[in-house]
């Protein structure tokens, strides 16, 4: 199981990779595990949202459970990943990379500090 | 088998709680209310028992008897015996979908049927098992468009030619969401054919559009211009239908429908007071994921043998607990069942006879109708299918009294859900309606017209 030490990790298993003040979200790698085969995103906010950190972000169905998706930061949505919608399948594959989430510009980068780094979070769920 | 407690076990039992006779289990209530005298007559032997209940039975009046020419929603067509005698099999006759589904490939299969039929009737990609009926499948369209839009769109417009029953229950679905207005079937905005009322308060804000095909009044209306509307508005367009009617009409699927619903009653279905009827529900793949209730899948088994499954659970409140957009995960698992046997016994080109002989008898009543004097189609210039409606020179109610005594149902008394309507009366004609059926209604409305 991969547990990329470059992002930070919410303790409802969200990472998010910062570039550039936009923040990048998506579902661990233990995420998509534990699920099991998704094969279903719907996203709960769309483009120039307005958004609080602990909000919505969607809502991710596999064949046995059906699980919210958090908000590990707050700002404004500047794009979602479309192709999750088509093809939630590539959660399972590529958690980290094509299968991100959403883009949000930061209103308060400080929050970052909330979450956890690579080894908590590993330490969290793996023990 | 019932076995009754032995004088034995009684008292074992008073012996462990620390009593001594059944009566002192009850020295909580007042004595006075204790043992009150019930004056109920003498006992009843079965067979008197049956033969009383029998009499008060036959104080019913029912369209065995009568001439029934009231539709309004549900509709007296003839049922075939072969479906309820497959229906009453020991290996269907239950109402629910099991709770270990996929040990019942029968059941499973059944309603897999049955959402085939139903795709191929209205033009939809998927339809689910079935809601309770016409009504409740109205309500579940405006949850579902309220869910699609994430809250976000609040208007949803119903058409006021949408069976009023069906408005009402929608209202009380939603009377808890003080953020949703219901609109659009005010008097103000009319019943009339070309819609544009309803189409002008279609806005950014609309979730849905719903109207109904053939609408309340019988009236056929071509929905393709306020369903672009909507579209263009980017709201959804639930059509309400009669599935007798599409054995002759375009299906609401190929102009663009969002969700078809509709009263499976008429689907070998037979009238009565409460139910069971059947609500269809249909959707196109877009809206796949929101649409509540079950859905059955074909796939093969881990040997390759054909086989049925529950799919896409992961919406359903079972799972989805709080966040599913519907606590509906039953359905009318025998209602569906006797309209599949129906629709299959028929097939193709007996279910399109059956609507085109509603269509033909209907427009043959219409014609000797509207041709006694003082008598007048309303909408006469809307094309409709087996159900129209005639203004009469006098209170609908009283025609409709006096009709009685001809042992004629005459027809529904619109005046009651439209007060624009006085005097107007809605006739349906089905198939079972004879040729010389419409003229004895002919001649009895001449007579208590003259009287």
């Amino acid at each position: 199981m991969n547990f990329p030490a470059e992002l930070k990790y919410a303790q409802t298993d969200e990472w998010v990779r910062v570039e550039n003040g936009i923040a990048i979200v998506g579902i661990s790698d233990y995420a998509q595990d534990a699920l099991g085969d998704v094969v279903y995103f719907e996203f709960s906010v769309e483009a120039g949202d307005q958004v609080k950190a602990g909000g919505q972000l969607g809502q991710v169905d596999s064949a046995k459970a059906s699980s919210e998706v958090i908000l590990p930061v707050s700002g404004v949505v500047t794009e979602i990943n479309e192709a999750v919608s088509d093809n939630a399948e590539i959660i399972n594959n590529d958690p980290y990379g094509e299968a991100w989430l959403v883009k949000i510009k930061m209103d308060n980068p400080a929050e970052l500090e909330n979450l956890l780094t690579a080894e908590a979070y590993q330490a969290y769920r793996l023990g | 088998m019932f076995t009754p407690h032995t004088p034995k076990d009684v008292e074992v039992m008073l012996k462990t709680i620390g009593i001594e006779k059944v009566e002192d289990l009850f020295t909580e209530i007042p004595e006075k209310y204790r043992f009150p005298e019930l004056k109920l007559p003498l006992g009843l032997t079965e067979m008197e028992a049956a033969e009383e209940l029998e009499s008060i039975a036959n104080a019913n009046g029912s369209t065995k008897t009568l001439l029934n020419f009231i539709g309004a929603g549900a509709y007296d067509h003839y049922v075939p015996a072969v479906v309820d005698m497959l229906l009453r099999r020991g290996e269907f006759y239950t109402a629910y979908t099991p709770y270990q589904p996929e040990i019942s490939q029968g059941t499973l299969q059944a309603i897999f049927e049955y959402q085939s039929l139903i795709c191929e009737l209205t033009g939809m990609d998927v339809a689910n098992a079935s809601h309770y009926d016409g009504a409740t499948a109205a309500a579940e369209a405006v949850i579902l468009a309220y869910h699609h839009f994430k809250g976000k769109r609040t208007k949803f417009l119903l058409s006021r030619a949408v069976n009023p029953q069906y408005r009402e229950v929608v209202r009380t679905y939603m009377r808890g969401n003080q953020a949703v207005s219901i609109l659009g079937d005010d008097p103000e905005t009319g019943i009339d054919a070309s819609m544009d009322k309803l189409i002008a308060q279609i806005d950014a804000e609309t979730g849905l559009v719903m109207v109904q095909y053939p609408d309340f009044f019988g009236r056929v209306i071509d929905y393709k211009p306020l369903i672009e509307a909507a579209h263009n508005a980017g709201a959804l367009v639930a059509v309400a239908v009669n599935p007798t009617a599409l054995g002759i009409l375009t299906p609401p699927g190929e102009i663009g429908a969002d969700i078809v619903f509709g009263e499976g009653q008429p689907l070998g279905i037979p009238l009565s007071f409460g139910g069971p009827y059947l609500g269809i529900f249909a959707v196109t793949n877009d809206l796949l994921r929101k649409i509540s209730g079950r859905l059955v899948g074909e796939t093969v088994d881990n040997a390759g043998r054909l086989a049925y499954v529950l799919t896409l659970t992961a919406r359903e409140q079972h799972i989805r607990r709080e966040k599913a957009s519907s606590n509906i995960c039953t359905n009318q698992g025998l209602m569906a069942l006797a309209s599949t046997i129906y629709l299959s016994l028929l097939g193709k080109k007996g279910f399109e006879a059956v609507s085109n002989l509603c269509y033909q008898k209907a427009h043959y009543a219409a014609a000797q109708i509207s041709a006694i004097q003082g008598y007048k189609q309303v909408f006469s210039e809307t094309p409709f299918f087996h159900e129209f409606v005639i203004r009469s020179p006098q209170p609908a109610a009283h025609l409709l009294e006096d009709l009685r005594a001809y042992d004629i149902l005459g027809g529904y008394d619109l005046s009651k859900d439209y007060p624009e309507l006085d005097n107007c009366l809605l006739i349906a004609v089905t198939e079972k309606i004879a040729k010389e059926d419409i003229d004895l209604l002919h001649d009895a409305l001449i007579e208590v017209t003259h009287d």
